[in-house]
């Protein structure tokens, strides 16, 4: 690790804290040589009306996806896109975003994919550097290009594919989604457009966890001993089973792989990308509706 | 298709940008979104909420011998702003007919689908849909 840990004692329980800076430890770090602050938001057109100084975009829509595939870059694209942004392999990378980092952690859990090693989250996201009045500017920096190495993205570790959930039934699966998502209410989040599953509910046996539950009203995680309880208490995740997390479309379920691995120091939890709009769909896939988590089907 | 002259006039403005400054303008519109009028801004409840939308968009619809529109959307999310802003330049002081006829393809000619979500894109087809479903109702109501 090229920069020091963050040793805001908030953060000396959570078990990665090297993997969470705080807003006053990016403001102290930024312009470092070796440390890049990259931005990544649900509203594609926020860094433009300002962004912390010298921090890069990130745009998730258009630049971490497959084109044609629903898929990621592969390693090629993913050197091309990380060297054209000026970023080394060996970077300390900080990632914020707006609505509680949302998209920042999908950002985060692409970037593991790869194998970056050194990536952080900036706790509280954009909305609390704006809270503290700290400085945005909206001149866009221009970082030489780099050359980051073509690594190839390993999507066995922190990747679950369909044929992985179907094999992991019967183990903790956690299901992010809002609780009308999660009944089978709706197939899509309240005030948000249907994005197309044919069918409404959850995977059997999945504990409902809102990802929203792990952050405070002003966007920073919740603590150790918080999540703690709404995790390993109230949702019966231990450290002995796999987990497998999922939502909508898989970028709310990284929020929540992030607080689990991270915060909680869950040995082993994969995100399940394809997530509802793919289980959803799939042709004998069971599920469950209501509130309940349900049990598994004959056969399962 | 034919549009409006202001409506034509946001297709040309936006086909005339490369790919790469298209946000920036829509960036543009979204600082271009007037603020609500008095009457509305202290009587939220007289405002609609786009529910098809990622944040908070609200509308409200009046009709005389034109439709006036007014739109808002929180700081927070500029491009809803932005869509709101085109959509309020391209119906306001527009005949009623004018409005109920408009061709909604105009979402799609904009060019940004491929640079923002398909769920963006859908908001703004709600807000459309919202805005003309309220002027048929206000000509329902005289």
């Amino acid at each position: 690790m090229t920069f020091p840990i963050d040793s805001n004692p908030n953060y000396a329980d959570y078990a990665k804290s090297e993997a969470l800076v705080s807003t006053s430890w990016v403001d102290e770090n930024k312009g470092s040589k070796g440390l890049v602050i990259i931005e990544c938001d649900e509203d594609v057109l926020l860094y433009s009306t300002g962004h912390i100084l010298g921090a890069v975009k990130l745009d998730w829509h258009t630049e971490l996806n497959d084109s044609v595939v629903r898929d990621y870059l592969n390693a090629e694209d993913m050197a091309a896109l990380l060297s054209s942004k000026g970023i080394s392999r060996d970077d300390t990378l900080v990632i914020y975003g707006d609505k509680s980092n949302w998209w920042a952690t999908y950002a985060f859990w692409v970037l593991k994919l790869f194998g970056h090693e050194d990536v952080r989250i900036m706790d509280g996201g954009r909305a609390k550097w704006i809270e503290e009045g700290r400085e945005l500017s909206k001149e866009v920096p221009t970082l030489p290009a780099s050359n980051y190495p073509v690594v190839e993205r390993d999507d066995s570790t922190i990747r679950a594919f369909r044929e992985d959930v179907l094999a992991h039934l019967g183990k903790p699966l956690v299901d992010v989604r809002s609780p009308q998502e999660y009944s089978g209410e709706r197939t899509h989040m309240a005030d948000y457009p249907d994005e197309g599953a044919l069918r409404g509910g959850h995977i059997p046996t999945a504990a409902s966890v809102p990802w929203a539950k792990a952050v405070n009203e002003d966007q920073t995680f919740k603590s150790f001993s918080e999540l703690n309880e709404i995790y390993r208490v109230g949702a019966g995740l231990n450290d002995s089973e796999d987990v497998i997390a999922y939502c909508r479309i898989g970028e709310r379920s990284s929020h929540t792989w992030f607080v689990l691995t991270y915060l909680l120091g869950i040995p082993k939890v994969r995100n399940y990308d394809g997530s509802w709009t793919e289980w959803g769909s799939l042709v004998r896939a069971p599920i469950v509706k209501g509130s309940e988590p349900g049990t598994l089907p004959k056969g399962f | 298709m034919t549009y409006n002259s202001a409506a034509q006039e946001i297709l040309d403005t936006f086909s005339e940008v490369p790919e790469s400054s298209k946000l920036d303008l829509l960036l543009e519109y979204a600082d271009l979104l007037p603020e609500l009028p008095e009457k509305y801004k202290d009587h939220p409840e007289l405002l609609e909420r786009v529910e098809e939308c990622q944040s908070p968009v609200y509308l409200f619809v009046e009709v005389d011998d034109l439709v006036h529109i007014y739109l808002t959307a929180p700081k927070e999310a500029p491009t809803t702003r932005g869509f709101a802003s085109i959509l309020e330049q391209a119906f306001n002081n527009q005949t009623t007919d004018e409005v109920l006829n408009f061709n909604d393809s105009f979402v799609n000619e904009l060019g940004l689908t491929k640079l923002v979500s398909p769920l963006r894109i859908r908001g703004m087809h709600g807000m459309l849909n919202r805005i003309k479903r309220q002027v048929s109702e206000k000509l329902d109501a005289r």
